[in-house]
C-alpha cells in the first residue's frame, strides 16, 4: 500500500468511525446510565458506571411493576405468526401475479399496493367494529391479522422483484416432467427465496415489533400488552423515576439488538442479493 | 410482469388457472382486502357524513372536505401540518439520502476493512422503536439532564446549545433530524446492495482508464444505481406522508410549540380522536385521511409519470 | 417453506391456545379504564385489598392508559366495545359526550350519591343538572410548592402578594444557586394549568369571572384575563435555562433533586415529590396582585367515575360506584394519593402535611374551576387547546398577553354565543 492510498484508507475509516458513533452513541449512553444510581445519571451522564456509582435498581423495579417478560412473549408470538403468514401468503400472491396471465391482473397488482402508500391506521375505528363482531377484541390474533394486511402489499412488491430474477428454465423444466404447479411453487421455487425472508423482515418485521398504535386500541388488557407498549406505559407511569425510565427503555432496546447482531448476516445478505432495484 | 409469461402458463385450461389463482392469491386478497381495503374504504366513506351529538350521523357529501380546505379554522392547520410535512419531507432528501449514499459509497469501496461491523452498527439505530429513539433523543437534548450541551462544551462549543426541541424555529428540523438519524440505514443497504450489484468489469475498466476512486463513483457507480435512488426517494415521501409517532412520542398531539411541528400526521390524529377537552371528531379525521391519501396518491403519480419513466431510460 | 407453514401453523395453534385461557375471564370481574397511570400501585396494593374485604368475590382490574392517550384510546374502545366495566371520567364535556352517545350510564340510583354537594356533581352532570352520568371522586388545588431549605437559606418567606412572589424569585435569580422558578413550557398545558388557571382566579373573581365568560358579559380581552396573562409572561427571567424544551417531567426532576426553589404546582404533584426530594417541602397559595383583597384558588373538579353502558356486568358495578360513596374510601384515596382531595361532604382527615395546607386554602380562599372547562371548549377551535398553545407562547415571548387574549376570544366567538 502506497502511503497516499493508506492515508486515504485511514481517512476512510475515520468517517465510518465518527458515524458509526453517532448511529450507537444515543443508544450506549441510555444502555450506559441505565446501570447507575440516580445522583449519578444526572450529576455525570457522560461517564460509565463504576463501583460506587452502579445500581440494577431500575431493573429491578421493571421486573417487580410491569410484566415485562409476558410482553416479551406477546411481542414475539405477534412477531413471528405475522411474519410467517406475511412470507407465506406474500410469496404465494407474489408467484401468482408474476407468473400467470390473466385478465385484471395488472388492476389487482395495483390494488395491493394501495397498502404500500397508505397507512392502515387510517381505518383504525373500521378495524375495531370489525373485531368486535368478530369477537376477537383484545386478542393477539386481531393484531396479526392486521399485520398481516398491513405487511402483505411490500412483501408482494419484494418478493415478485425476487421471483422475476429466478432463472425460467427451472420452472419450465420441472413443468415438462408433469409436476404440478403447486409443487413447482412449495419445491422449487419457495426454497429459492429464502435470501428475501431478510428483505422482507426488514419492511415488515420492525415496523410490527416496533407498532404502537394498534396493540393501543386493539389491547386493552396488561395480558395483550407487547412491548412497545408496555414500556411505553411503563414510561408514563414512571416517567420521573430516570432509573426506572432508563431501564425499560435499554430492555425494550438490548433484545432486537442482540437478535439483529445474531441475524445480520443473513440479514444483510438478502438485502444486498439485490431484492430491492 | 405479462411479459415474463412461460408457455405452459399461457396454454392452461382456464378452469385450472381460476382453482390456481384462487389457491395462490385468495389468502392475501381476502386477508388484505379485509383489514385493509375495506376499513379504508369505511373511512373515505365516513368523511362524506357529520355526526351529532348523540352519535347519529347523517350524509354531507363533500360538506366536510369544504370544511377543511375552505374555512380558516380548519384550512389554516391543515396548510401548516401540509407546508411542515413538506419541510420534514425536505430535510430527509437532503440529508438522509446523501448520507446514505455516502456511507454506501464508503462501504462499497474495495478493501475497507471491518465493512460488516460498520453496516451492522450503523443499521441498528432502524430497527429500534420510534418511541424509543424519540424518548431517548428527547432526554439527550434535554436542557435538564445536559447530556447534548455537555457534549458541546467539551469541544468548546457550549455557546452554540440550545433548547431545541422546545423552540418554534428549530424544533421541526431537530425533529425531522432525529427521524433522519433513525431511518439512514434503510437509503444506506438499499444503495449499497444496488452498488455492490454493479458488474466488476465496468468498474476495472474505468480503473485501467485511469480514473479515481471519486470519479468512479460519481461518473458510473452513481448513475447506475440512480433507480434505487429514485425508489429510496418514493419510499422516504410515503413513510414522511405518514409519519406521526416519532412527533407524537416527543411533542404530544398539540405538536408544539404553536404547532410548529403539526404534521398531517399529528393532525390526523388530534382531528380524528381529540384531545384533553377536545372531542375527536370521526368524520373530520375521515376527511383529512382522505385528504392524505390523495396527497400521497398525488406524489406517487409524479414519481411515476415523470422520474421514474425517464431513469428507466436512462438506467441501462 | 413446508417448515416454515408447520412453524406457522404451530404457533398460531400455541398462541389461540393461550389466548383461549386468557380470554374466559371469571364472571363478577370488573375492568377499570383510567388515565391514572401514576396511581396503578395505589389502586393495587391499597384501593382494591380495601374494597375485596366488603366484595371478596369482585375481582377488579385496574387497566390505566398514559394521560395523552387516555381520550383516544378510550374512545375507540367504546366505540368498538372493547372498553372496561368502570370508566375513569375527565370533567365536563369529555364525560357528558359519552353520556350522550349512550356510552355511559346514569348514576343517580347509585346509593350515596346524595353524599356529594351540588358543586362537586356539577362536573358530570347534564347542563340541565337532571342526571349525574359519573360519581367524583377527587379534585385537585393549584398553587406553588417551594423547597424549604432554599428559603431558610436565603432567608425569604413565603410572599403573599405578587410584588413579594416578584422579590423572592428575584432574590433567587440573584443567588444563583437555585432555579428561581420551576415550569416549562414543552408540554404546554404547564403554562396554562399550572400558570394562567393558577395566578388568574384572583384577576378574575373565581367563579364570578367564569360564569361571566360564559354568560359573555366579559370577554377574554377583557384586562384582568390581559393581566393574567402578562404576570406568566414576567415569569420567564426566572425559569431554568431551556425551559422552552423542558417537559413536564424535567421540571418535576428539576425541583425533587432539589435544584430548583419554587415549583408552579398542582396538588397532584404531591405523591411523586414525596418518593423522591429529600428535602423539605411547603406550599404557598397563587400570591394576590396588588389592590385585591378576596382570595381564590383553582380547586378543579378532576375525576369521577361511570359505568359503561356496555358492560357485562353493570350489578358488580354498581356496588364498586356505591362504595365510591364511602367516607372510608374516601379516607384510603385521600392518603394514599395526597394531592387528589375528596368531594364527599364528609370531612376527611388528611395526613400528609403539604396536601392538607393546600386542602386548607378552601377555609381562606374562594375555590374556583378552570374557566375553559364547562361549556367553552365545545366547539372548534377548542379554547383549552388553545389556552395551552397561548400561555406557552406568552411564556415563551413569543405573544403578547394582548394578543393572546385576542387570539383565544376570536377562536371563540367563531362559535360560541352565549344564551342571552
Amino acid at each position: 500500500m502506497t502511503t497516499e492510498q493508506r492515508a486515504r484508507s485511514i481517512s476512510v475509516h475515520l468517517v465510518l468511525i465518527a458515524y458509526s458513533l453517532l448511529a450507537v452513541g444515543p443508544i450506549l449512553l441510555v444502555v450506559m446510565n441505565s446501570f447507575k444510581v440516580r445522583s449519578a445519571i444526572f450529576g455525570s451522564p457522560l461517564a460509565p458506571p463504576d463501583t460506587s456509582t452502579f445500581s440494577l435498581i431500575g431493573y429491578e423495579k421493571v421486573f417487580r411493576s410491569s410484566h415485562i417478560l409476558l410482553y416479551y412473549s406477546n411481542s414475539l408470538i405477534v412477531t413471528l405468526v405475522s411474519m410467517a403468514l406475511v412470507l407465506l401468503f406474500g410469496a404465494m400472491a407474489a408467484w401468482a401475479l408474476t407468473e400467470y396471465r390473466f385478465r385484471g391482473s395488472t388492476v389487482l397488482a395495483l390494488f395491493l399496493s394501495i397498502g404500500i402508500m397508505v397507512p392502515i391506521r387510517l381505518g383504525s375505528v373500521a378495524i375495531l367494529n370489525m373485531m368486535r363482531s368478530a369477537g376477537l377484541n383484545d386478542t393477539l390474533t386481531a393484531l396479526v391479522l392486521v399485520y398481516v394486511a398491513q405487511g402483505l402489499p411490500m412483501s408482494i412488491f419484494i418478493l415478485s422483484e425476487f421471483i422475476q430474477q429466478i432463472p425460467k428454465d427451472l420452472r419450465d423444466a420441472a413443468r415438462c416432467d408433469g409436476v404440478p404447479e403447486i409443487r413447482i411453487f412449495f419445491e422449487v421455487v419457495a426454497p429459492l427465496l429464502r435470501p428475501a425472508i431478510a428483505t422482507v423482515a426488514v419492511f415488515t418485521i420492525v415496523p410490527i415489533w416496533n407498532d404502537l398504535w394498534f396493540p393501543l386500541i386493539l389491547t386493552s388488557s396488561d395480558s395483550t400488552h407487547t412491548v412497545t407498549l408496555g414500556v411505553q406505559q411503563f414510561l408514563g407511569q414512571y416517567i420521573t423515576d430516570w432509573n426506572s425510565v432508563l431501564a425499560a427503555l435499554s430492555m425494550a432496546i438490548l433484545p432486537v439488538v442482540v437478535i439483529y447482531v445474531i441475524l445480520s448476516r443473513q440479514l444483510i445478505a438478502g438485502l444486498t442479493s439485490g431484492a430491492v432495484k | 410482469m405479462p411479459e415474463s409469461l412461460s408457455p405452459v402458463t399461457a396454454q392452461m385450461p382456464r378452469a385450472k388457472l381460476a382453482g390456481l389463482l384462487l389457491f395462490f392469491l385468495g389468502p392475501a386478497v381476502v386477508i388484505y382486502s379485509l383489514f385493509s381495503i375495506y376499513p379504508l374504504v369505511a373511512t373515505m366513506a365516513l368523511s362524506t357524513y357529520t355526526s351529532d351529538p348523540s352519535g347519529a350521523r347523517s350524509f354531507v357529501g363533500l360538506a366536510n372536505f369544504q370544511t377543511l380546505l375552505g374555512d380558516a379554522l380548519w384550512s389554516k392547520p391543515f396548510w401548516n401540518a401540509l407546508g411542515n410535512n413538506l419541510i420534514f419531507f425536505t430535510v430527509h432528501m437532503c440529508v438522509q439520502n446523501p448520507v446514505g449514499i455516502a456511507l454506501a459509497g464508503l462501504l462499497s469501496l474495495p478493501r475497507v476493512r471491518l465493512k460488516g461491523f460498520y453496516r451492522t452498527v450503523m443499521f441498528l439505530p432502524t430497527m429500534l422503536s420510534v418511541v424509543i429513539v424519540g424518548f431517548s433523543w428527547n432526554l439527550i437534548l434535554s436542557p435538564l439532564w445536559g447530556v447534548a450541551s455537555g457534549a458541546l462544551k467539551a469541544v468548546g462549543l457550549g455557546s452554540l446549545f440550545a433548547p431545541w426541541l422546545g423552540l418554534e424555529s428549530s424544533a421541526l428540523v431537530t425533529l425531522s433530524l432525529i427521524s433522519v438519524w433513525q431511518f439512514v440505514g434503510i437509503p444506506m443497504m438499499l444503495i449499497y446492495a444496488a452498488l455492490l450489484n454493479i458488474p466488476e468489469e465496468l468498474i476495472d475498466a474505468a480503473r485501467v482508464d485511469g480514473l479515481g476512486q471519486l470519479r468512479i463513483f460519481f461518473h458510473i457507480k452513481l448513475p447506475l444505481v440512480l433507480p434505487t435512488i429514485s425508489l429510496v426517494s418514493v419510499l422516504t415521501f410515503v413513510a414522511n406522508f405518514n409519519a406521526f409517532d416519532l412527533i407524537y412520542s416527543v411533542k404530544g398531539a398539540l405538536a408544539g410549540p404553536n404547532f410548529a411541528t403539526d404534521i398531517l400526521g399529528t393532525f390526523f390524529y388530534r382531528t380524528f380522536f381529540g384531545n384533553q377537552l377536545q372531542l375527536g371528531n370521526p368524520t373530520m379525521g375521515a376527511a383529512v385521511a382522505t385528504v392524505m391519501f390523495f396527497i400521497i396518491l398525488l406524489g406517487l403519480c409524479l414519481y411515476l409519470f415523470l422520474v421514474q419513466r425517464r431513469i428507466r431510460r436512462y438506467a441501462f | 417453506m413446508r417448515r416454515t407453514i408447520k412453524a406457522a401453523l404451530g404457533a398460531e395453534a400455541a398462541a389461540l391456545a393461550l389466548l383461549a385461557g386468557l380470554a374466559s375471564a371469571q364472571a363478577g370481574s370488573l375492568k377499570i379504564e383510567s388515565w391514572r397511570n401514576d396511581d396503578a400501585d395505589i389502586w393495587n396494593s391499597k384501593i382494591i385489598p380495601a374494597f375485596n374485604k366488603h366484595y371478596p368475590d369482585i375481582k377488579i382490574e385496574f387497566a390505566p392508559s398514559a394521560p395523552k392517550e387516555y381520550n383516544a384510546a378510550l374512545n375507540a374502545r367504546l366505540d368498538g366495545g372493547t372498553a372496561g366495566d368502570l370508566i375513569t371520567c375527565r370533567p365536563f364535556d369529555a364525560s357528558l359526550a359519552l353520556y350522550q352517545k349512550h356510552q355511559l350510564d346514569a348514576v343517580d340510583g347509585i346509593k350515596g350519591m346524595e353524599n356529594f354537594s351540588d358543586v362537586a356533581k356539577a362536573a358530570w352532570q347534564t347542563d340541565d343538572g337532571k342526571t349525574t352520568f359519573c360519581v367524583p371522586i377527587a379534585s385537585v388545588i393549584a398553587g406553588f410548592i417551594y423547597n424549604k431549605e432554599a428559603f431558610a437559606k436565603l432567608g425569604v418567606t413565603e410572599p403573599k402578594t405578587l410584588d413579594e412572589f416578584h422579590a423572592v424569585l428575584e432574590k433567587f435569580k440573584k443567588d444563583g444557586t437555585y432555579v428561581p422558578l420551576v415550569m416549562g413550557t414543552a408540554d404546554q398545558w404547564e403554562a396554562a394549568t399550572m400558570g394562567f388557571q393558577n395566578v388568574g382566579p384572583d384577576y378574575w373573581k373565581g367563579e364570578v369571572g367564569r360564569a361571566n365568560l360564559i354568560s359573555g358579559k366579559e370577554k377574554l380581552t377583557d384586562p384582568q384575563y390581559v393581566a393574567a396573562f402578562k404576570e406568566i409572561a414576567a415569569w420567564a427571567p426566572y425559569l431554568g435555562s431551556g425551559f422552552q424544551a423542558q417537559t413536564y417531567a424535567d421540571s418535576q426532576n428539576l425541583f425533587s433533586l432539589g435544584k430548583g426553589a419554587i415549583y408552579a404546582a398542582g396538588s397532584w404533584d404531591i405523591s411523586t415529590f414525596r418518593g423522591q426530594a429529600k428535602f423539605a417541602m411547603g406550599a404557598f397559595p397563587p400570591p394576590q396582585p396588588a389592590g385585591t383583597t378576596d382570595c381564590y384558588i383553582s380547586d378543579h373538579t378532576d375525576i369521577a367515575m361511570g359505568i359503561n353502558a356496555a358492560s357485562k356486568n353493570k350489578e358488580d358495578a354498581k356496588k364498586f360506584l356505591e362504595w365510591l360513596t364511602t367516607p372510608e374510601f374516601a379516607t384510603i384515596y385521600a392518603n394514599a394519593l395526597p394531592g387528589f382531595f375528596p368531594l364527599g361532604k364528609t370531612p376527611v382527615k388528611v395526613e400528609d402535611d403539604v396536601a392538607a395546607t393546600m386542602v386548607g386554602w378552601r377555609q381562606s380562599c374562594k375555590s374556583t374551576i378552570r374557566n375553559s372547562y364547562q361549556i367553552l371548549s365545545r366547539g372548534t377551535p377548542n379554547l383549552e387547546n388553545e389556552l395551552w398553545n397561548v400561555s406557552a407562547q406568552v411564556v415563551n415571548g413569543k405573544l403578547t398577553p394582548e394578543a393572546a387574549g385576542k387570539q383565544l376570544q376570536d377562536g371563540l366567538d367563531k362559535w360560541y354565543k352565549p344564551a342571552k
